[in-house]
């Protein structure tokens, strides 16, 4: 079983037009370098440098299981397979 | 209990338990009832505050306009306290909401600006700056980024949470514009640390996301991280299946993103049951189910609830 990465509409475009796509990886870090080499240039657009470190952009949102991966370890949050990592830009609610 | 206008009966509002969802006499569940604020939600709390303190500080005097993004409750709860103190009130609000939503707002006297439904909220949030600058004099409260907003639940909902539940473990709300959870959170920060802040964000359909590009992304101003332990999101199917399941068992008649703060915290209900250690997990009834039959989540099954609530912002 592998993990199953949802790709928000405005992503797509490195994804072929794909919704979901196959993952792999121990960490989220993983998941991102691999989906970076089968999608190259999506990395650059969930990540970005803070303080010298890689961190998630401010309006990206990454869910591991639906859980928000900013309270379980950000980008160190272990990912197993039959998990479900969802990407989705931060919006508005109220 | 006898009140000298409507306006003085907002908050106070009940916790009751939920004997037949709680897991065990250990693992209890305690739902905070906002729907039984006199419009109906429980932004009729921020909305009060926040014209209080525009009204203390000046911004806001006899003959104003006010102007607020809303997806609804915020929006009907100042046009209810708008009216009663006689000022006008512009709401931009998205086209993907339920028609209750826009009929409520108009028979409060709101005038309606409707903002695209693709970007959801975020597209109301743009107009309504838009609209700021082409009118210098209209009032808006922003309640993404009024600290009058987090203020009401610090110095109400938190309080009398605590009141009422001195054993509380965990405290559950929804994720909007954050002013619940700031406010609530902060007050148990500060006056029971140990306590769990839980947030349950409402995940919608992929009209909602469609930003043009990320940079239009937004967190609301009032949003401090470190008053949240754990995040959530959910989506309508487990909304709409908790949401039921609240009326079945219990005979509360709540709107969907209630759904979703039961199913959050029902997570953390069985968290504690697996890790053997007792829990009074209180959570937020933020309104009735009333606004949203027309959406047609309370009739069939899941599965074709879920399909109707795609694209429109249920929450």
């Amino acid at each position: 079983m592998a993990i199953e990465v949802r790709i928000p509409t405005i992503l797509r475009t490195y994804t072929e037009g794909s919704k979901s796509v196959d993952g792999s990886g121990t960490t989220l870090s993983e998941v991102i370098e691999h989906l970076d080499s089968n999608h190259p240039g999506i990395k650059d657009r969930l990540v970005e440098a803070k303080d010298g470190d890689l961190d998630l952009r401010r309006f990206i949102n990454v869910y591991v299981n639906d859980e928000d991966v900013r309270f379980t370890g950000g980008l160190d949050t272990s990912v197993s397979d039959g998990d479900q990592v969802v990407v989705l830009p931060a919006v508005a609610g109220g | 209990m006898r009140f000298d206008s409507l306006l003085d009966t907002v908050g106070g509002t009940p916790l009751v338990g939920l004997p037949r969802l709680s897991p065990s006499p250990e693992v209890r569940l305690w739902a905070k009832l906002e729907d039984l604020n006199p419009t109906g939600s429980v932004k009729d709390r921020p909305a009060l505050r926040m014209l209080e303190e525009a009204e203390k500080d000046g911004s806001l005097r006899p003959g104003c306009t006010i102007l607020e993004p809303t997806s609804g409750n915020t929006g009907i709860s100042l046009a209810m306290a708008a009216k009663l103190r006689g000022y006008r009130i512009v709401c931009v609000m998205p086209e993907n909401t339920s028609t209750e939503r826009r009929q409520l707002l108009s028979m409060w006297g709101a005038e309606i600006i409707a903002s695209p439904a693709a970007g959801g909220s975020n597209e109301a949030v743009r107009v309504a700056k838009q609209l700021a600058e082409e009118h210098p004099d209209w009032v808006m409260l922003y309640q993404y980024g009024n600290p009058a907003n987090a203020l009401s639940h610090y110095e109400g909902t938190g309080p009398e949470i605590l009141a009422d539940l001195p054993t509380i473990t965990h405290f559950v709300a929804g994720l909007g514009t954050t002013g619940t959870l700031m406010g609530a959170g902060r007050f148990f920060r500060e006056r029971k640390p140990d306590v769990r802040i839980v947030a349950a964000e409402p995940r919608y359909g992929e009209l909602v996301y469609g930003l043009r590009n990320l940079d239009e992304g937004f967190v609301p101003e009032l949003y401090d991280e470190s008053l949240v332990d754990t995040r959530f999101s959910v989506g309508p199917r487990d909304a709409v299946r908790r949401t039921r399941e609240l009326l079945e068992h219990e005979g509360i008649f709540a709107g969907i993103s209630t759904g979703a703060i039961l199913h959050a915290a029902l997570g953390q209900a069985t968290n504690a049951v697996k890790a053997g250690e007792p829990a009074d997990i209180a959570f937020v009834v933020c309104d009735g189910g009333w606004k949203y039959l027309s959406t047609g989540a309370y009739e069939g099954s899941v599965d074709e609830a879920e399909e109707r609530l795609e694209g429109q912002l249920w929450a």
